[in-house]
């Protein structure tokens, strides 16, 4: 029973818990045993809140035997965050060293919407440091294994929100998408991973790592229950100015639309730019057969071209870092955190501090933003990366003038082994080419899977112009249904089984 | 490494032409932060007025405080400043621990107001006319208490410890474009500059503009050119000046000081200077090892802010009578003369009698009171007339008692003196301490009676026609009364007793 | 915010003094190997980060923010904050109600 419960979606689950069938609690037990029983293997989660999580599943139950309407369409179901959102009664650490221990004094408003639409929270799940990296393998705490095959990460920097979702540790998941962070991992791990338009999920209590880019998002294992969770997130928020003041899309209706399985008189831009040279071949002809697939769905195949999307890596790493430098400066030993107690005044304890409390990529990307921000510099590198933005951004609305979505490949690559990169952060950088000029227009875009390159997982990304998700939705969840028609059934169940595991 | 020699100042200019210029923080006095709902109100406990935003921790975010907004474009209005049609925050990107998130958010280069000037009223009653270059939102730091080493100074000391109530609090900083030609009026046109615009802000009501108490700073720049040169000095930058008369000390230090590095053959370096409250000199600050790098860029956790026409011209409204015209309007209703006028202005005692007034004292008591008794306690303080604990309607009716014959004026300089010293209201004070004239009539005749009886010899050269030897009597029945007796009435009774 | 112009592309050529003072003004005391490391990787990243600078973009504006909001105010009402033993729940160290910081080198503020 408990381990059929963990194979379930989360829009199954809801109806079950909702209609009685079963209890928050038995759902909650059920995914904190899977969690006891793989975690060791996967090392998805920092922390596990086990009595907060059947605390909250109670809660859900009793309101329900009181005869009370749930308190959302997914109340009840259980959930994975990443450390990157803060908790009033779970440590948070962005995966830093520096942050080892601290109990922030307030919810992130993602946190507080989490509650109040009566999700159990089971804990906090790995990433690499401040959200920087694609393997998660710049974790302060270790590296989290890709259930597909554990010699390999699960993509980062959200590897352990997907991991968790693709080892059916939690059937949702949220992570932050800077440059591909959502969707990179996603695609890694066979999973869907949603990067909302920006300003559209509240950025108050979601640790910075690069603020015009930064945005937090749904993760599951379908469509459907990708977009049950982003209606819950989504929406305005007087605490982050950069927050639009809008509806949420109807993103679970256009999800449910897309199921019929009809895109007739939608036109989707295939990207001239991504997908070709420098992509694996595998993830070349997983592509060309979702092309296949959504034409045979009744859209139209139109290509597009976005001449300055090859300049889309080199911009972010000009952007990222000079943001990074200065919301990092912030850890510095006096009001919070780490303090390495090593010289006489702060000013060396501050040193000192950052010196020890973070890794090596946090080192190499504060000092290239500090680099990039100064005096001489400038112009030259910041404030050119800013024009490049505005390119790509007219590229995307130039697209987006000829085609309701866009579409490429998620990543250039499969899940790579432990190790390989670790040591090459420009070959680590090139993971996220294909995501990254989204983040920059701080438009919408997800990943979801497109059959197996190698035995391992690709990813199909679908983008759509900034509050345009429900359309990339509908999109999303046409292609899953037919790719699953064809399949015989979702690519996650092809997952193998983990030791710990009896699934 | 020995200082030069001051220069004495008639030498200074003389020989160099002072160029000035002048940076000013006001603390605004809006309700909360510039960025998050804390309160800013001054003197509270070690950080109690805090929340995640002022306190720069991980994952929190700034959002505009749109009466802040309101109260800078006000000043820049004030000022004659152009309103910028579209401007962001900027990040000033240095570690510092009172500042939580080690960035100042600042406007950099898109400050809200530029261009504008103010016209500053001199002692002889000219007027010069400071343009101003910006004025420019931000926020405060926190404040460190420095623990150990001799003086709680920064120097020597061993440990320091951090209130970040004051962090987050809105700032607008007005800078001056470089004031030529001031010679030697340096020092006064800067003292007049910034009570001028101390004036502004309050009758703006934007800010306390407490120089005492920090919602109003100081900075001083100045560089000296050799007298008719037109080329430009380097200039020192003077901070942590901190009153009105400090302003004026700072500006005369450091032209003797500069003038005497030039006159030694030695060029005046580009610093920044503290100035010394007990000696009136200015001294070095610790120097960087590095040139500071700001690595400004726009603020991305903030959007932009372009003020639409109409509520400009909606603000453009609400700003009240310039004081300048006030001034001039004051001066006629109550018949000044401009010197009077400007020690009013200058004692900063304008606001406070017309307020007095406006509690329905007539204007010539008011404008006694504050400038005679009330700016001799202020004097003997160490405060400003406005930092007395009396307010303008509590002095309206000590001057209504005095009025209605209920107190005379040694009694009402009693009364005032219990409200300065924290017993109440004149009416608390005038009950508590029993202060009112004796008025029982029967009372007053026993008095009377009985001092008369004490002097004879006197009360008979009254009653021979010297009415004068009146006062010796009048003193003891004072006396006799504890000074609670209407002189006037008792010189009345005596006559009418000695003459019965 | 510009002086002296970088060539696009060319040469970076970062040295390991220059990112030793990018050390100082981070804040971070890297260690004499961690320079040797960081300055060849840094050299690597900035070569190909500078291919920003082949785009032809002098008349092109720069984007600050990628939703184009503005005039996002609060009004200036007070917000339940934190009490001072929150506040100072996590410091390292406090006193007196205040945080306790190693002696402070630098100006006086």
């Amino acid at each position: 029973m408990s381990a059929e419960l963990t194979r379930l979606t989360a829009a199954e689950l809801a109806e079950k818990i909702h209609t009685r069938e079963v209890s928050a609690v038995e759902v909650a037990q059920a995914h904190l045993d899977r969690v006891a029983a793989v975690d060791g293997e996967v090392h998805a989660f920092l922390h596990v809140a086990t009595d907060a999580a059947l605390a909250s599943a109670a809660m859900v139950d009793e309101g329900l035997a009181a005869g009370t309407a749930p308190a959302s369409p997914l109340a009840g179901v259980p959930l994975a965050l990443k450390d990157v959102f803060t908790t009033l009664d779970m440590p948070t650490t962005a995966g830093s060293k520096i942050l080892e221990g601290w109990r922030p004094p307030y919810d992130a408003t993602v946190t507080s919407r989490l509650r109040s639409a009566g999700i159990t929270i089971l804990g906090k799940t790995n990433m690499d440091e401040f959200a920087m990296g694609s393997s998660t393998e710049y974790s302060a705490y270790g590296v989290t294994r890709n259930p597909w095959d554990t010699s390999r990460v699960p993509g980062g920097s959200g590897g352990g929100s997907a991991a968790a979702l693709a080892s059916f540790q939690a059937p949702l998941a949220i992570g932050t998408d800077t440059g591909g962070s959502i969707r990179q991992p996603a695609a890694f791990t066979g999973t869907v991973g949603v990067k909302p338009t920006y300003g559209g999920v509240s950025r108050y209590g979601l640790i910075a790592c690069a603020s015009s880019l930064d945005q937090g998002g749904p993760c599951a294992r379908t469509v459907l229950d990708a977009a049950l969770l982003h209606e819950v997130i989504g929406g305005y928020d007087p605490l982050d100015s950069t927050s639009i003041d809008e509806r949420v899309p109807s993103v679970v209706e256009a999800a449910r639309l897309g199921t019929s399985g009809d895109l007739s008189g939608l036109r989707v831009g295939v990207v001239r730019e991504l997908g070709g040279e420098g992509y694996q071949a595998g993830v070349r002809a997983s592509y060309e057969e979702a092309l296949r697939q959504l034409e045979k769905l009744g859209a139209e195949l139109v290509e597009v071209s976005c001449p300055h999307f090859e300049y889309g890596l080199a911009a972010y790493y000009l952007i990222l870092p000079s943001e990074v430098s200065s919301n990092l400066a912030r850890f510095d030993a006096m009001r919070y955190g780490l303090r390495v107690d090593k010289g006489a005044s702060a000013e060396e304890v501050m040193a000192a501090t950052r010196e020890a409390g973070f890794g090596p990529e946090v080192k190499r990307r504060i000092m290239l933003g500090t680099y990039a921000l100064s005096s001489g510099y400038y112009d030259a590198y910041y404030g050119q990366a800013q024009k490049v933005r505005t390119l790509i951004s007219r590229d995307f609305a130039a697209a987006f003038g000829q085609a309701d979505v866009l579409v490429s490949p998620a990543t250039p690559t499969t899940a790579f082994p432990i190790g390989d990169k670790v040591d090459d952060p420009l070959a680590m950088y090139l993971n996220d080419l294909a995501t990254i000029p989204t983040n920059l227009a701080g438009t919408a875009a997800l990943s979801v899977p497109s059959g197996l390159a190698d035995g391992l997982p690709v990813g199909l990304q679908v983008m759509a112009p900034a509050l345009g998700e429900a359309v990339m939705y509908r999109v999303a969840a046409a292609y899953e249904a037919a790719r699953q028609a064809e399949d015989g059934g979702p690519l996650i169940n092809r997952v193998p089984s983990l030791p710990g595991g009896v699934a | 490494m020995t200082a030069p020699a001051l220069v004495d100042f008639d030498e200074v200019v003389e020989r160099f032409d002072p160029m000035l210029g002048l940076e000013v923080h006001v603390e605004l006095n809006t309700n909360t932060k510039m960025f998050c709902g804390c309160p800013t109100t001054f003197g509270a406990e070690p950080n109690t007025q805090v929340c995640p935003t002022c306190l720069g921790l991980p994952g929190s975010l700034p959002v505009v405080n749109r009466t802040a907004v309101e109260s800078a474009i006000r000043i820049g209005l004030a000022l004659n400043c152009e309103i910028a049609p579209w401007g962001r925050f900027a990040r000033k990107n240095y570690f510092y621990p009172d500042m939580p998130k080690n960035f100042q958010t600042s406007q950099y280069d898109e400050p809200i107001a530029v261009n504008g000037y103010l016209d500053v009223l001199l002692d002889d009653g000219t007027t010069v006319r400071v343009e101003i270059e910006r004025a420019h939102m931000e926020e405060d730091t926190g404040k460190s208490l420095h623990v150990g080493g001799a003086t709680g100074r920064i120097h020597g000391a061993e440990y320091s410890l951090l209130d970040y109530n004051r962090a987050g609090v809105p700032l607008i900083e007005i800078v001056t474009k470089m004031i030529p030609g001031t010679r030697e009026r340096a020092p006064e046109v800067a003292r007049a500059y910034v009570t001028a615009l101390r004036d502004l802000l309050r009758a703006l009501g934007v800010s306390d503009v407490r120089m005492d108490q920090g919602s109003m700073r100081c900075d001083v720049n100045l560089s000296l050119s050799p007298r008719d040169s037109g080329i430009l000095g380097t200039r020192s930058e003077t901070k942590n000046v901190n009153s009105l008369r400090s302003v004026e000390r700072a500006v005369r230090y450091e032209m003797t000081r500069q003038a005497g590095v030039l006159l030694a053959g030695e060029p005046v370096v580009q610093e920044t200077r503290h100035f010394e409250e007990a000696g009136g000199s200015t001294r070095a600050g610790r120097r960087k090892e590095t040139a500071e790098d700001y690595r400004y860029f726009p603020e991305p956790d903030l959007v932009p802010i372009a003020p639409p026409a109409e509520w400009v011209e909606e603000l453009r409204g609400t700003l009240p009578e310039p004081p300048w015209e006030r001034r001039r309007r004051l001066q006629a209703e109550w018949s000044l003369t401009d010197e009077e006028l400007r020690d009013l202005v200058n004692a900063g005692a304008l606001d406070l009698i017309e307020a007095t007034v406006a509690a329905g004292a007539p204007a010539g008591e008011a404008r006694s009171w504050w400038v005679a008794y009330l700016a001799q306690q202020a004097n003997s303080r160490g405060v400003e007339l406005a930092g007395l604990e009396i307010t303008p309607a509590q002095v309206a009716r000590v001057i209504a008692l005095v009025a209605s014959g209920s107190l005379n004026n040694k009694l009402a300089r009693q009364v005032v003196d219990g409200v300065l010293a924290g017993e109440g209201s004149p009416d608390d004070v005038v009950a508590a301490r029993g202060l009112a004239v004796v008025s029982d009539e029967g009372a007053l005749v026993a008095a009377v009676d009985e001092a008369l009886a004490a002097q004879p010899d006197v009360a008979e050269k009254i009653r021979g026609g010297k009415v004068q030897a009146a006062g010796a009597i009048v003193g003891a029945v004072m006396k006799a009364t504890k000074g609670q007796a209407d002189a006037k009435r008792v010189r009345e009774l005596i006559i009418e007793r000695v003459g019965a | 915010m510009s002086a002296d112009p970088v060539t696009p592309g060319g040469d970076t050529g970062i040295t390991r003094d220059e990112v030793a003072h990018l050390a100082r003004l981070s804040r971070l005391a890297v260690t004499d190997a961690e320079l040797d490391v960081f300055a060849g990787q840094l050299e690597v990243i900035l070569s190909a980060v500078s291919r920003v600078g082949e785009v032809a973009a002098d008349d092109i504006p720069p984007t600050s923010h990628a939703v184009p909001l503005q005039n996002v105010f609060r009004p200036d009402e007070l917000r339940p904050g934190l009490t001072q033993e929150q506040a100072l729940a996590c410091a390292p160290a406090a006193e007196d109600g205040r945080f306790r910081v190693p002696q402070i080198l630098g100006e006086e503020a």
